[in-house]
């Protein structure tokens, strides 16, 4: 045999060094590249995973009962046992002169609030877990909701024809003409104030910036090549939007209800804050705040734990969605 | 060009009028669904008296009669009476309260997006700096943590602790300082933030590159290049900033103890005083509506694209 037809192994070898791709990456997992890299997205997202564990924990585990009432136990201050720190040493000043609060109340020793008692005997520290709790349900079941309806009517409307789109987008522009706070407490007047009330009134206006995201995309991806093939293939139209829209706008609909969920948070606050939302047996961060602020001047600090925690939430999940807009469209990202 | 802008106007207003009579329209039969009477102690007057009260709030009348009553009233700026404060109109009630307000809100929006510009336009020019780092953490901050976190927290440090300014109440200027500050938290994130994205835009264009080519100083550039084609899109913002502020003076002026609409509305939805719950509800959709339609009008008016675009989907 001719040596100089045989195979060079060399070149082979050659060829492997001088190869030049990278692996292939489907939508999520590049998304998730570029997030991963992404500093304050990252930590913003362990923080969240955190929090949410720690909120679904408190169902079970509380240092105390989130709701008994124990009068002798009212208004102490922070105390977490062993340790001495200013602030956690259950000690308070009150007209100048430092007491210990515990002691003077005659509380045993191994009896401790890592945030405190409110007026009524309650731990601060559990009501805050059952706060975190109830207002990160209240805004993942308000948000979900925006999804489904936003993503149904701009689906609908982008591929239901003139006359249907027409219809849809006039009724959408009269409501959203509402401003959504009128919307939100004429529904808290007319129904009883409740968790489920004030997801009710969030929903009823908070779909519409879903839906017009939604039917924008669909109008932009409707007449790509992909959907003109299955609507020749004979598709139904209901598949097409299934199957072939929804996929390729995924990210923008994530990114949008990454941003409803701390604005459900925050409505939730602020109207439990203003005193019409829930009402203070029921914690929420908004009824936490309102309680707080209620003794802020004597006691600040039953009002600082749900600052803070809604502070961290609030910035957690506005860092987190700015990250996966980045993400999920590098264009979108502000330099 | 002015046919135009004519029929984008008027399709415009009509989309309001219609908005608006929709808005006053369900608010009222959402009032009249109510349970609740508007007296509280029903139970304990005769049935004369009952009847007494009924007709001279115009209540005994078929809904249908009451809704064109109201209706013409409301034509002529007249919003019933309140069922709080006995015998005073509910005009005249809102009407002392719009002046607090109106300076609140205008203070903030003038406040805050004054301080935006300067902080946007300072990170666009000192791009990737600490200039850079600090306006985005205020942008970030203003934009995520809610305005009566803010306002709690100023009441606290120059109200309790330093004891600069008053904590609450409506007196001099003074007393509008620490309000106006809270609510102005949000425009200035906003305006911050839209300024750098832009400018960011701006400085990477050719004009930009030439003016810097021409010996053109940064402050100058900046300014007469950079800042001046950012500013005309910040009037986009001015809509979400109005809902936002009228979100927040609800809170702040109940923080605060100021007089004012915000402060009304919370007080008559806790003591059902329904004409005045109506009357604040119309006037907030009225003023957000009118506040909306002009800001598209005066961008149309900028920027005639927009307007080209709004006749060219049909």
């Amino acid at each position: 045999m001719n040596e100089r037809f045989a195979p060079l192994e060399l070149a082979d070898a050659a060829y492997e060094r001088e190869k030049n791709e990278a692996p292939s990456l489907g939508f999520l997992q590049d998304s998730w590249r570029r997030l991963r890299k992404n500093r304050s997205a990252v930590v913003s997202l362990s923080v969240l995973v955190f929090i949410v564990c720690v909120a679904v924990a408190s169902i079970w585990l509380t240092p105390h009962n989130p709701n008994r009432q124990q009068l002798e136990h009212g208004n102490l201050p922070p105390r977490i046992a062993g340790l001495s720190i200013p602030g956690f040493d259950g000690k308070m000043t009150t007209r100048g002169r430092v007491i210990d609060k515990y002691a003077q109340e005659g509380i045993p020793d191994d009896v401790s609030y890592f945030l405190g008692t409110d007026d009524l005997g309650r731990d601060l520290f559990s009501r805050l877990l059952a706060g975190v709790r109830v207002s990160l349900l209240i805004a993942f079941i308000a948000a979900f909701l925006d999804l489904t309806i936003g993503v149904a009517f701009g689906l609908i409307s982008g591929l239901g024809g003139e006359r249907v789109d027409s219809v849809m987008q006039r009724f959408l522009e009269i409501l959203a003409g509402i401003p959504n706070l009128v919307v939100m407490i004429l529904m808290l007047t007319i129904f009883k104030p409740g968790i489920l009330t004030i997801i009710l009134a969030m929903i009823v206006t908070g779909w519409i910036s879903m839906a017009r995201i939604v039917r924008a995309q669909t109008m932009k991806l409707k007449n790509q090549e992909y959907v003109l093939a299955a609507t020749v293939l004979g598709q139904p139209r209901w598949k097409i939007a299934l199957m072939h829209i929804l996929p390729n706008i995924s990210g923008v609909v994530i990114v949008q209800m990454m941003f409803s969920i701390p604005q459900a948070i925050f409505f939730e606050a602020f109207l439990s804050f203003v005193g019409l939302g829930l009402r203070p047996p029921n914690a929420s961060l908004g009824t936490l705040l309102n309680e707080g602020y209620k003794a802020f001047r004597v006691l600040p600090y039953q009002m600082w734990a749900p600052t803070a925690a809604l502070s961290v939430i609030m910035l957690a999940f506005n860092l987190l969605a700015d990250g996966l807009r980045d993400a999920f469209d590098p264009k979108m990202s502000d330099g | 060009m002015m046919k135009g802008l004519g029929g984008y106007l008027l399709k415009r207003v009509f989309y309001m009028l219609a908005t608006l009579w929709l808005i006053i329209t369900i608010t009222f039969f959402l009032m009249k669904l109510l349970p609740a009477s508007p007296f509280t102690n029903l139970d304990k007057l005769s049935k004369t008296q009952v009847e007494i009260l009924y007709s001279q709030y115009g209540l005994d009348k078929p809904v249908a009669v009451q809704y064109l009553i109201y209706m013409r009233g409301f034509a002529k700026g007249d919003f019933g009476v309140s069922f709080q404060f006995k015998n005073q109109p509910v005009a005249d009630l809102l009407s002392e309260r719009v002046g607090p307000s109106l300076q609140l809100g205008l203070q903030a929006i003038l406040f805050g997006t004054l301080v935006g510009i300067v902080l946007g336009a300072l990170a666009a020019m000192w791009q990737n700096t600490w200039v850079d780092a600090l306006a985005t953490i205020v942008a970030i901050l203003g934009r995520s943590i809610p305005n009566f976190i803010f306002a709690v927290i100023l009441q606290y440090v120059f109200g309790l602790r330093l004891g600069i300014l008053p904590i609450a109440m409506w007196k001099d200027f003074s007393y509008t300082i620490l309000p106006t500050l809270a609510l102005s938290m949000s425009p200035m994130a906003d305006a911050a933030r839209f300024i750098r994205t832009e400018m960011v835009e701006v400085n990477n264009s050719d004009y930009i590159e030439l003016a810097r080519a021409k010996g053109m100083n940064r402050f100058e550039i900046a300014l007469r290049h950079g800042l001046r084609n950012s500013l005309i899109p910040l009037i986009t913002l001015l809509g979400p900033m109005a809902v936002g502020l009228m979100t927040g003076s609800l809170v702040i002026e109940n923080i605060f103890a100021v007089p004012g609409i915000g402060e009304q509305f919370v007080k008559s939805i806790t003591t059902s005083d329904y004409p005045t719950i109506m009357a604040v509800t119309v006037l907030y959709s009225a003023m957000l509506v009118v506040v909306i339609l002009v800001v598209d009008l005066l961008y149309g008016i900028v920027d005639p694209r927009i307007r080209v675009a709004g006749e060219g989907d049909k």
